[in-house]
């Protein structure tokens, strides 16, 4: 399948927002939009969800917090119980400090580990962008071009109407 | 465009008529441009001092640890005073881009990528001496709670030493982690930047195919929150845990429920007073001043003069705790502190943390450049000497006069230490010279910060 792509770059972030808002307002599909900074309510336009890494992160520590616990009882109790200066052999609160360690590590490293997956970022990837500016001072959106419903000559007035200085058409694989 | 700064509560965060592609601009020149000339003397002397180092830790691996100055009595002083004042400034960093993110202080976005690249050099620089401590570092890695041939002979979970390797490991793997994910937008900046195509591909494969899309930024921020809201806890634990190596223990003088709060504001007292060092140095070498501008200096100086207050009052707490608690011991060990045969580290450590630092009060010397450099290094020789104050007085003169000593630091100890400056100086410049030192997006994020426009873009 195939999809036509009009990209359109805004000299700020604010004209950025206000257009992606507006072309919303009047039912266009707006695939992405490309920034080099977080530009705050943009993800709200794009309809994108709350993000679920929290939870991810909460059940990788939850695991982490655990089984390091475990662990922990597990060799000094169970294992080979060794008397360390007459302590109990599960001395709970010396496993604590271990515990937290084990906690934030498997909750950080999972976190960016979804991360990485569910923006499927990875070495090697190929870079899809509008134009090389947008790590620099280049504020992009993508537009769905529906021939059916919109004449292209239309949608582009409408972007130079909302203040796009560049706008550029792409046939896109999906 | 043109952002003229128009009255606002908040002082703009970046001087000047700055626009995006001029923050790429600004940023990434130091690292396009050939290096100056200080740039090379400095690391030659850097890395001179690494050499030496190198040379003195493989001299004293292969001859024992016979050749530092430690005896039977005095069995912790240079390794492990080294250690914790590494790790102490390793705290810095991620204060900087963690507490400071979840606090809303957006001062941070100019110096954070410095900060947490100095804390990640630290903490390396810190690890060497306990692992030379151990005799044999070959076998380091019994450290770590693997099954083995040994039994499975377990390690002691109920061991501070133990906890260190936990702490330390953690916080070295999460800073890491952390520091890399602020890089990876700048890192894509570079890869469109350039204009070599060694450097697009190298920076294309760090950079992970980075697009700056809405999306992911999103998603990107909430990541950033939730490694501040991990980092926070763990920059607090890192120095408990350290201070649990001596708290633990029963020798007077170390054993104190005060160590905990007492090493972590140490510890933030000398990362501080690093980063202030750093930061003085190298805007004035990268000509960045409208980034790291005066006011950030202020801010860093306000945490400086807090901790050192904090810094202070432990100090007193420690000296009423030992005559208040009526233990003669821990009584003594405090006298023995302040007018025994180490009573000129202990007043040094008095005179760089606790006097000095009241200068700060006077706006006149805050606003001095030269006198905050000068602060800042007296601030970490004074935290330095805190260490083996702490360390070394408190076990020379213990419960049995019998077994009295003194002690004296050999050269192989004190190569060893300039080493670790060689190593930490190295990794500094070249991490200047290779990688943005200021995190682009970030300052982009707040660029008109208290410009009157009302657009606080806030990061993270």
């Amino acid at each position: 399948m195939v999809r036509d792509v009009t990209y359109a770059s805004f000299s700020d972030d604010q004209a950025l927002l206000h257009a992606a808002k507006e072309l919303k307002s009047r039912g266009h599909s707006l695939i992405d939009a490309y920034t080099p900074f977080p530009v705050h309510g943009l993800d709200e336009v794009l309809g994108e969800s709350r993000s679920r890494l929290p939870i991810v992160c909460f059940v990788a520590a939850s695991i982490g917090c655990v089984s390091s616990m475990w662990f922990q009882v597990w060799t000094s109790a169970q294992d080979w119980p060794i008397n360390v200066g007459g302590k109990s052999f599960a001395s709970i609160p010396a496993f604590i400090p271990v515990t937290f360690e084990v906690t934030v590590l498997l909750g950080g490293l999972v976190s960016v580990a979804g991360f990485f997956c569910r923006s499927r970022l990875y070495p090697g990837k190929k870079v899809i962008t509008p134009h090389r500016n947008v790590t620099s001072d280049g504020f992009w959106i993508a537009v769905e071009h529906e021939a059916a419903k919109v004449d292209s000559a239309v949608l582009s007035s409408t972007l130079k109407d909302l203040g796009a200085s560049h706008i550029q058409h792409e046939e896109q694989e999906l | 465009m043109s952002h003229s700064p128009v009255s606002s509560h908040r002082k703009p965060l970046v001087i000047g008529d700055k626009s995006y592609g001029d923050v790429t601009h600004d940023v990434l020149r130091p690292i396009e441009a050939r290096p100056t000339k200080g740039w090379y003397v400095c690391l030659m002397v850097a890395a001179t001092c690494l050499v030496f180092g190198v040379a003195t830790v493989w001299y004293q691996i292969a001859t024992g640890i016979g050749t530092w100055g430690l005896n039977k009595t005095v069995g912790w002083a240079w390794d492990i005073t080294n250690f914790v004042f590494w790790v102490g400034i390793g705290h810095a960093g991620t204060l900087i881009s963690a507490i400071l993110l979840l606090f809303r202080q957006k001062w941070r976005t100019s110096i954070n990528r410095a900060a947490e690249a100095m804390t990640i050099f630290a903490v390396i620089c810190a690890a060497i001496f306990p692992v030379i401590h151990m005799g044999r570092p070959w076998l380091a890695f019994w450290m770590f709670p693997y099954p083995n041939t040994r039994g499975p002979l377990w390690v002691n979970f109920r061991s501070p030493l133990l906890w260190d390797v936990f702490a330390i490991s953690t916080y070295f793997t999460i800073s890491l982690v952390f520091w890399y994910i602020g890089l990876i937008p700048d890192l894509a900046t570079m890869r469109d930047h350039s204009s070599s195509a060694f450097k697009r591909k190298l920076f294309g494969v760090f950079s992970l195919g980075w697009n700056g899309s809405a999306r992911t930024w999103a998603r990107y921020e909430t990541l950033c929150l939730i490694l501040a809201g991990l980092a926070t806890p763990l920059v607090v634990s890192v120095h408990s845990i350290v201070s649990m190596d001596f708290a633990t223990a029963v020798i007077p003088g170390w054993h104190a429920t005060l160590f905990p709060p007492y090493f972590v504001a140490g510890a933030v007292f000398s990362g501080f007073a690093m980063v202030l060092t750093l930061m003085i140095l190298t805007r004035k070498v990268m000509k960045l001043d409208s980034y790291i501008t005066d006011s950030h200096l202020q801010m860093m100086c306000k945490v400086l003069q807090l901790t050192g207050l904090m810094v202070a009052l432990a100090y007193s707490t420690e000296f009423f705790m030992a005559w208040y608690s009526g233990n003669a011991y821990e009584r003594f060990v405090f006298i023995n502190r302040a007018t025994g045969p180490f009573a000129w580290a202990f007043w040094t450590m008095v005179t760089c943390n606790v006097v000095l630092p009241q200068l700060l009060w006077i706006k006149r010397l805050r606003l001095n450049v030269m006198f905050l450099l000068g602060m800042s290094i007296i601030v970490n020789i004074g935290m330095w000497f805190e260490r083996f104050v702490i360390i070394t007085t408190s076990i020379h003169r213990d419960y049995l006069p019998s077994s009295w000593a003194d002690y004296s630091p050999t050269w192989v100890e004190k190569a060893t230490f300039l080493g670790t400056f060689g190593l930490f100086f190295t990794c500094f410049l070249l991490f200047l010279r290779f990688l943005p030192m200021i995190a682009i997006s970030e300052v982009k994020g707040v660029l008109h910060y208290g410009k009157g426009l009302g657009k606080e873009v806030t990061h993270g």
